[in-house]
């Protein structure tokens, strides 16, 4: 019996162990379909853009002013501007307010109180709240209400910068983490104190960390339309803005969401070529991320 | 952890010095003021919710709170008689439009993710991660140019024939799965990698297949990361502006033909704010409604992921 059983047996051990086999190959393989269509999606995009935008590219383009009428003649100045502005500004307020949220949360701050945990929780939450939601907040309390300031630059960047604290506070708290004890304890050991300790041996260390979150907080920035439409942001701004409180101002996702829906092709194509100004911006700046990563990663 | 051990650190010194020195009174200044600036996190949330419920009391005073919630036709920018404040198509269609999202991000985000954690050399994580997080950089007004004027003429009309609107939930869907598919690739990846190695070598030393590893024990034991992370990639989807504005078009539908246009309750604000509408007039207190519903459905998304992530860190260490 035994002896009869054994060929059948191994034909059924056989049979399983080919299937299994297929399954091993035909597994990965659909896995990597996954990844080959996030990768050919992202390159039909730059294409597509790129083919409908670099016709438009010239000098005209980036010194002209926008135009309703005249596709031919008009150009992102205003928008640029804008933009450099809005970035400018909101880099000035998430530096110190990221940075100082981050060493308060990772140096002083005590778990036990139940206060210091809210403000984790918070920041958590805050990072998951729709971007249109802090156009609202902007528009209810920077534009209008207790500040004021009108639809101006300062009211923009401040949006901006709320929205995208939580990226500098979160990259920049594991920046400082990533700072061993040992560095803080020699420190204090030679009769440092605490903030001593911070600003002469964490701070430097943990620099381009906190400065990787800015540049990520930055080019986070810098592509959001939806709080902008709110704080209301101009579609077809004529002059740029002489400084940042008094005068209308619009920015690149501002000037490309005006011309894409614009029905006739000319004005699309240059919605194309403003994309393609917004993403050279981008990769300038993750560009200078990847750099400071690479130049000044310290490894303790 | 951190800060324990420093504060142990710094512990004796004041006991050293005695009494308040000009350098200790130095150190509290700075501490305070660092604290300060922690709280306008605090200041901000505090912020949203005043803007948000101030004004949406204030629209509930003269729209009824049924007529709102449950009415099924919404039209608050119509002209007299027809003006209707249900935000039933506006909650719909926001759901409606974020399925869509998830069914084309779902299986190809994970997919993705499986591939990174389990079978990716190192050299190939190196060139695959930098393009995810470059797709992932990718402003959300581009996709939304991508919907309009490549997705729906060439992709839906073109290649495969369908006869959908301009403005179509089918199109604004899928750019939304091109937005959340590096959301969900790169938070599965470290639900996965997050694993210990013990649980796939002693799946391995059992006999069992790599795709039997993969799916039977590693998956199952990053369950609920991979849960935290579709929430979240469903939460960043149900409040995304510009991909609906652009490319779904501006009718609050109730239905669920993709080929027709839709719209999102963010989408509805964006256009509601750029319009010239007066101030305090009821239409232009619907943006503070909508508003209000729109954060109240990501606040409850994105409890629930926290709940899940904690569950998740729990159980390896």
């Amino acid at each position: 019996m035994s002896v009869a059983e054994a060929p059948a047996a191994r034909a059924v051990v056989r049979g399983s162990s080919s299937g299994a086999r297929l399954r091993e190959i035909l597994f990965p393989a659909a896995l990597l379909l996954c990844i080959g269509f996030a990768m050919l999606t992202l390159v039909v995009l730059l294409v597509d853009v790129a083919v409908d935008g670099i016709p438009v590219l010239s000098g005209e383009f980036i010194t002209g002013f926008p135009s309703q009428i005249f596709p031919e003649r008009s150009g992102i100045q205003s928008a640029l501007v804008g933009t450099l502005l809005l970035m400018a500004v909101c880099a000035v307020f998430i530096v110190p307010v990221g940075t100082a949220t981050a060493i308060y949360l990772e140096e002083y701050a005590d778990n036990n109180r139940w206060w210091n945990r809210l403000i984790e929780v918070n920041i958590q939450n805050l990072a998951a709240v729709p971007s249109i939601v802090y156009g609202i907040l902007g528009l209810a309390f920077l534009v209008r209400g207790p500040l004021e300031l009108g639809r101006v630059v300062l009211a923009g960047a401040l949006t901006l910068g709320l929205l995208v604290l939580p990226v500098v506070i979160i990259v920049g708290r594991e920046a400082i983490r990533a700072v061993p004890s040992s560095i803080r304890e020699g420190s204090m050991a030679l009769g440092a104190t605490q903030w001593q300790t911070i600003w002469k041996q964490v701070l430097p260390g943990a620099l381009p960390g906190i400065a990787t979150g800015v540049i990520l907080a930055l080019s986070r920035a810098i592509g959001e339309t939806a709080p902008l439409i709110v704080v209301g942001a101009a579609s077809f701004a004529r002059f740029n803005p002489n400084d940042l409180t008094s005068d209308p101002f619009s920015a690149l996702p501002i000037q490309i969401l005006a011309w894409v829906q614009d029905p006739q092709d000319e004005f699309r194509a240059l919605a194309a070529g403003a994309i393609l100004v917004l993403l050279f911006l981008l990769l300038l700046m993750n560009a200078g991320a990847i750099y400071l990563r690479n130049r000044f990663e310290q490894k303790w | 952890m951190e800060a324990s051990s420093t504060a142990a650190a710094g512990g004796p010194r004041p006991n050293l010095s005695r009494g308040r020195t000009p350098r200790s009174v130095g150190e509290s200044i700075i501490k305070a003021l660092l604290f300060v600036a922690a709280l306008i996190s605090i200041a901000t949330t505090v912020g949203i919710v005043v803007s948000l419920l101030a004004e949406t009391i204030e629209f509930f005073s003269q729209v009824g709170i049924l007529e709102y919630l449950l009415g099924t036709k919404w039209t608050p920018l119509a002209g007299g008689d027809q003006k209707s404040f249900g935000v039933l198509p506006l909650i719909s269609g926001t759901l409606y439009l974020t399925a869509l999202g998830l069914i084309v991000a779902v299986p190809l985000g994970l997919g993705s993710a499986i591939y990174l954690a389990e079978y990716a050399s190192p050299r190939a994580r190196r060139i695959i991660k930098p393009v995810l997080e470059l797709l992932a950089g990718i402003p959300t007004i581009v996709l939304g140019y991508f919907a309009l004027t490549f997705i729906t003429p060439v992709v839906l009309q073109g290649i495969f024939g369908i006869e959908v609107l301009i403005f179509n939930a089918l199109s604004a869907g899928l750019a939304l799965g091109v937005l959340i598919l590096p959301v969900v690739a790169t938070l599965a990846d470290d639900a996965l990698r997050s694993v210990p190695s013990s649980l796939r070598e002693g799946a391995f030393g059992l006999g069992a297949s790599k795709p039997q590893v993969v799916l039977r024990v590693v998956f199952p034991a990053a369950l609920s990361g991979i849960v935290a992370a579709l929430v979240l990639a469903a939460s960043r989807a149900i409040g995304e502006t510009v991909i609906v504005l652009v490319a779904g078009g501006a009718s609050a539908n109730l239905g669920i033909d993709p080929r027709e246009s839709f719209q999102n309750m963010a989408a509805f604000i964006a256009q509601t704010a750029r319009g010239d509408i007066a101030a305090q007039s009821v239409e232009f207190l619907t943006i503070f409604a909508v508003g209000t519903t729109l954060f109240v459905m990501t606040l409850i998304l994105n409890a629930i992921s926290i709940r899940f992530v904690r569950r998740f860190q729990q159980v390896y260490e």
